[in-house]
């Protein structure tokens, strides 16, 4: 019984999330292979094989594979696929975006998001924003499956001595006609949010955002990741990718710091399972207080300034 | 030029849900029901492209019971032309509802089809990747601006690190995200004139699909509970307690 995980990269890098999956990989077993589709991505080759943890790594590396087009990154892993029982990568909008494609061409239902890994067809995933927990039983021969990196730890490097499979581009299927014009991604000297391990965010009741800044500042004291619930993104303080929640993304970290967060559900999906919650409002029966490790009750504007003060005075 | 809509009907975005003790599913007895948001926003976008006379003809689409009428209607009201549903059951998967959707596209011929990104009930974010696999269309997911001229569609998509720009030919499939726009209300005159407009009901057997299950739910349960902790009076408790009892600051 083997699985194929699809590497989650910039590449240059490897995602620190493709750790998490290659866990849930093995808990279902031990013959895990990994496709690197990208160009010019020997750094991200070198990741994998540095790992340990793979029988063969699969080198796809093309320019249309660059930017991680969906149509073409589907075709690739749809030529994989038949040797494998089970295809797996991160829940992530990379993954989301060509794993349902790949279970679509493969005639199989996607399990999306799973959190646990009960046997090799059965696994839990959230549902209704978290508020409920599924049990979901595959009954396809192939199974396809979305990984949420924040309920695996990341795999421990191995001993495995993994072996470069470069796939021949001869045998690459037409790329797709869409046209990638341009990424504009966050420049941020920050951690990632996804894997930050300590969070600090904001709500509508930072007002602005200028306010953000005076978040930054907190988060920089403490090396935290800057987040934002859905109320600060619509409201246009801060760029959606800042967004934790069950449509924005969703963290786990040691310590996360709302600030300003009344604490909607679809919010709570996304940070509940995070160590330390700490919540700062100035609404006493703000629903986040219902589930913070320690609560207080203050006007961020007022308490925020001494916090930073503080930390920075320990650290 | 023809959008087909497809939207989900789903428990409201404000309702608390409740898991049933015996881990059967959720309780959807007397709860209020409406149109998946990002499904909304899928609806305002083809309207939008008709009133900026890019598009001529909105059609909504939806695979589910006979009380999906409702959530049709109010896209009807919102300024879809007509509607379609396809009487199934609600809990169909995602890979069996795009086979449904793609036969409506070999009947409809549209140019465009507008997704939510992820209905918040089974929260799967696949239909739209799946239909657009099966139709063989590209796709643009999580769209945040759509642009679209010359049979060329200019999507910026919300990437996990920030935004990507693709630029896609129709036919094409979209999946929207929540920055794309924000629903209009329906006026009440709209909802009137609505009643008049056409919802044609049609059977998955007539198109041709079988409506089978890939995947059993053995239960639902709820999360783990997380109790609330302690109330601090000021920051100098909060430090203290971070540094001393949960050891999370230096």
């Amino acid at each position: 019984m083997s699985t194929l995980v699809i590497a989650d990269h910039d590449n240059s890098e490897l995602k620190p999330v493709t750790r998490n999956t290659l866990k849930a990989a093995s808990e279902i077993g031990d013959e895990i292979d990994v496709l690197i589709a990208g160009c010019e991505c020997s750094s991200v080759v070198q990741s994998i094989v540095n790992l340990g943890v793979a029988r063969t790594v699969h080198v796809a590396d093309a320019p249309y594979f660059e930017h991680a087009i969906a149509e073409n990154v589907t075709a690739i892993v749809v030529q994989l696929a038949p040797a494998y029982q089970h295809i797996l990568t991160a829940h992530t909008t990379t993954g989301k975006n060509f794993l349902p494609r790949v279970a679509a061409l493969l005639d199989v239902q996607m399990i999306s998001d799973i959190v646990e890994v009960l046997d090799a067809t059965t696994f839990k995933r959230p549902v209704y924003a978290g508020n409920g927990i599924a049990t979901v039983k595959s009954n396809d021969t192939t199974v396809v499956l979305s990984v949420r990196g924040t309920a695996f730890d990341p795999i421990v490097p191995g001993t495995l001595a993994t072996a470069t499979n470069t796939l021949d581009s001869a045998t690459f299927p037409d790329p797709s006609p869409t046209t990638h014009i341009k990424d504009e991604l966050a420049q941020s000297e920050r951690p990632e949010l996804n894997n930050a391990k300590v969070v600090v965010s904001g709500g509508r009741a930072l007002g602005s955002s200028e306010s953000f800044a005076f978040l930054e500042e907190l988060a920089d004291s403490l090396g935290a990741a800057v987040g934002a619930s859905r109320a600060a993104v619509d409201a246009g303080y801060v760029p959606n990718d800042m967004q934790v929640g069950q449509t924005g993304k969703i963290v786990a970290p040691e310590l996360y710091i709302a600030v300003g967060i009344s604490g909607a559900i679809q919010h709570l999906a996304g940070m509940k399972d995070s160590k330390v919650i700490v919540a700062i409002n100035n609404d006493p029966d703000a629903p986040i207080f219902q589930l913070a490790d320690y609560g207080l009750v203050a006007d961020l504007f007022e308490v925020i300034p001494e916090f930073i003060r503080q930390i920075k005075e320990g650290s | 030029m023809k959008i087909l809509c497809a939207i989900k009907r789903v428990v409201d975005a404000n309702v608390n849900v409740v898991v049933k003790n015996d881990g059967s599913g959720i309780d959807l007895n007397n709860v209020k029901m409406s149109v998946n948001p990002f499904c909304e926003i899928g609806v305002e976008q083809a309207i939008q492209l008709k009133e900026a006379g890019i598009a001529d003809e909105i059609v909504a689409v939806c695979v589910g019971s006979a009380k999906t009428q409702e959530q049709v209607r109010v896209c009807l009201a919102l300024g879809a032309d007509r509607g379609i549903i396809v009487d199934a059951p609600d809990d169909l998967e995602p890979l069996t509802i795009a086979k449904v959707l793609k036969a409506v596209y070999t009947k409809e011929q549209p140019q465009l089809v507008i997704f939510g990104k992820q209905s918040i009930d089974g929260d799967n974010s696949q239909t739209g990747q799946v239909f657009a696999a099966l139709t063989d269309l590209p796709q643009a997911t999580f769209a945040s601006d759509l642009s679209i001229s010359d049979n060329l569609a200019t999507v910026v998509r919300e990437v996990d690190g920030g935004l990507q720009t693709l630029q896609v030919p129709l036919p094409m499939v979209l999946t929207t995200d929540l920055r794309l726009n924000v629903p209009r209300f329906a006026s009440l005159k709209n909802i009137m004139m609505s009643k008049r407009k056409q919802i044609d009901v049609l059977s998955a057997e007539e198109l041709g699909v079988v409506l089978e299950r890939r995947t059993e739910t053995l239960r639902v349960d709820r999360p783990p509970a997380r109790s609330a902790g302690i109330v601090v009076k000021s920051i100098d408790e909060l430090v203290s307690k971070l540094r001393d009892e949960a050891k999370v600051l230096p």
